[in-house]
């Protein structure tokens, strides 16, 4: 860790390509947003000392024995792995034209997850994986998908799977006022409190997890998405399969608080899944997992 | 997937016990039929807990009112959360009835990043709610 900070302190100063990066031409972290998320993980390292970075990923159940021992109980026998399955079969079909959808992006399916939400510079936004695979079905002439469940989900899983072990590196470009603009906006939307009841993420998530709501033991907001898209035990009972994207759980958040959820895909969602993402780069993907 | 699975007989079960009712805080308070139906049942729990104070209970234990169990612990009620001190021994610590009522109208007077949601200022609870609400929050 202290030879990773001194690179990152280094490259601040000289204007280096930072050590995270293997390949030259990456973008640069903007060293604002690298203060924030040394930050952010100090703040939760230090409220959880017995905790290893990677561990803040179990979210609930990294908050005490008990609700650990009920989901590893629980993963054991994973009860969606034949949706994940899906997703795989969905992810190497073909589309009508022969091409794949390994065909729109560059580098290998297992690391893809690991960059995403990425800054877009062509079109002056950020993009999610979710809006990135439906941008690829429509750009080799197949229908839309919905982007908070369902097929979308699967092969969303399917890659997460796949990038089990792989680090998470969000990059907002550095110099590049747009892409911080959005990171901030993010930002803005994580801190603000919302609703009727007039709660903002982080009351919930950064000043008190692993306190409870109810039953509910609340999670830290550090390693929140390296999971996604989760399946719920919540969301199989209900219509559909019980698989949802990040997205999705952000609405079902904001409904907690009587706050409007957002439009999916759309700025103010996706600036808030590009800061939430960042705040938790340097942990590895959880692979797809169960929660309550 | 990596992993090939059976899946386990007794996990059924299992998961549907860990799957209980999740619903934190239930949404708008703007009376409709769901809301009549949690204050009724939590109005129908409190004739047994707090037979003197059933309205105010009632009020405070429902999850799409006060919801005050969702942060509080509350002496005979059930599963209460922990993000907000317990709510014990009122007139101790609150021997103002209108500072206890301030409190529950609007907690970000005091504290602008409380969790406790502002009931009044942003109309989540009625006047008169709050005053049964207060009312019965002063004799714990
Ligand atoms: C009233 C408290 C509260 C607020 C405010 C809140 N959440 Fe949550 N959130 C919860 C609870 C409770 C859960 C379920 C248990 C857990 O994982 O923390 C949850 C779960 C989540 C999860 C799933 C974590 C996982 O591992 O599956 C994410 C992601 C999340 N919240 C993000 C957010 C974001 C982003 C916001 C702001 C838009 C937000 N939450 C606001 C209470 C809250
Ligand atoms: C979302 C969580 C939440 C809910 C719901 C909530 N509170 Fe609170 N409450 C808190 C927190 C946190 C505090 C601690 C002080 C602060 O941060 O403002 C608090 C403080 C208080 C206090 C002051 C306690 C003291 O010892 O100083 C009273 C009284 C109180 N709440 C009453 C209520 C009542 C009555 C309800 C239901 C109508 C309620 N609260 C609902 C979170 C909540």
């Amino acid at each position: 860790m202290k030879t990773t900070k001194t690179t990152i302190v280094l490259a601040a100063l000289f204007g280096l390509v930072g050590g995270m990066t293997t390949n030259a031409l990456a973008a640069q972290q903007d060293p604002s947003v690298q203060a924030d998320i040394n930050a952010f993980q100090n703040y939760f390292k230090n409220k959880f000392q017995h905790l290893s970075l990677n561990d803040f990923s179990k979210g609930p159940y990294a908050m005490s024995e008990d609700k650990r021992l009920q989901f590893d109980a629980i993963m054991e026998f994973p009860p969606f792995e034949d949706l994940v399955d899906k997703g795989e079969e969905l992810w190497k079909t073909p589309f009508r034209n022969g091409k794949t959808y390994s065909s729109c992006f560059s580098g290998s399916d297992k690391t893809l997850r690991t960059a995403y939400p990425k800054w877009n510079s062509a079109k002056g936004k950020v993009e999610t994986l979710e809006q990135a695979i439906v941008n690829c079905r429509v750009k080799n002439g197949e229908k839309k998908i919905g982007t908070g469940k369902g097929k979308l989900a699967w092969m969303s899983a399917y890659l997460t799977g796949i990038a089990t072990g792989e680090v998470i590196n969000v990059i907002v470009p550095k110099g590049n006022a747009k892409a911080l603009a959005a990171y901030e906006q993010g930002k803005k939307e994580f801190y603000a409190k919302r609703g009727q009841l007039n709660l903002s993420c982080a009351n919930c998530h950064v000043d008190n997890p692993g306190q409870r709501i109810r039953g509910n033991t609340l999670s830290p907001a550090l390693g929140q998405i390296t999971h996604f898209p989760v399946w719920r035990g919540k969301w199989a009972k209900k219509k559909g399969d019980g698989f949802g994207t990040i997205q999705r759980r952000y609405g079902g958040c904001n409904k907690q608080v009587r706050a409007k959820p957002r439009k999916r895909q759309k700025a103010a969602y996706n600036n808030l899944e590009y800061f939430h993402t960042a705040m938790s780069n340097g942990m590895e993907i959880s692979g797809t997992e169960y929660r309550e | 997937m990596i992993i090939k699975s059976i899946k386990g007989k007794g996990f059924s079960a299992f998961l549907l016990s860990a799957m209980v009712s999740l619903a934190i805080f239930s949404a708008p308070a703007i009376a409709g039929k769901k809301d009549d139906k949690a204050l009724k049942k939590a109005t129908k729990t409190c004739q047994k807990l707090y037979p003197s104070m059933t309205q105010g209970c009632g009020l405070s234990f429902s999850r799409r009112h006060g919801n005050c169990l969702g942060c509080h612990q509350i002496q005979k009620g059930a599963q209460p959360g922990n993000v907000g001190p317990p709510l014990i021994a009122m007139k101790a610590r609150f021997p103002s009835r209108a500072v206890l009522r301030e409190q529950i109208w609007d907690a970000t007077v005091k504290n602008p990043n409380s969790l406790m949601p502002p009931f009044g200022r942003h109309q989540a609870l009625s006047e008169s709610q709050i005053d049964k609400i207060t009312d019965f929050i002063h004799t714990l």
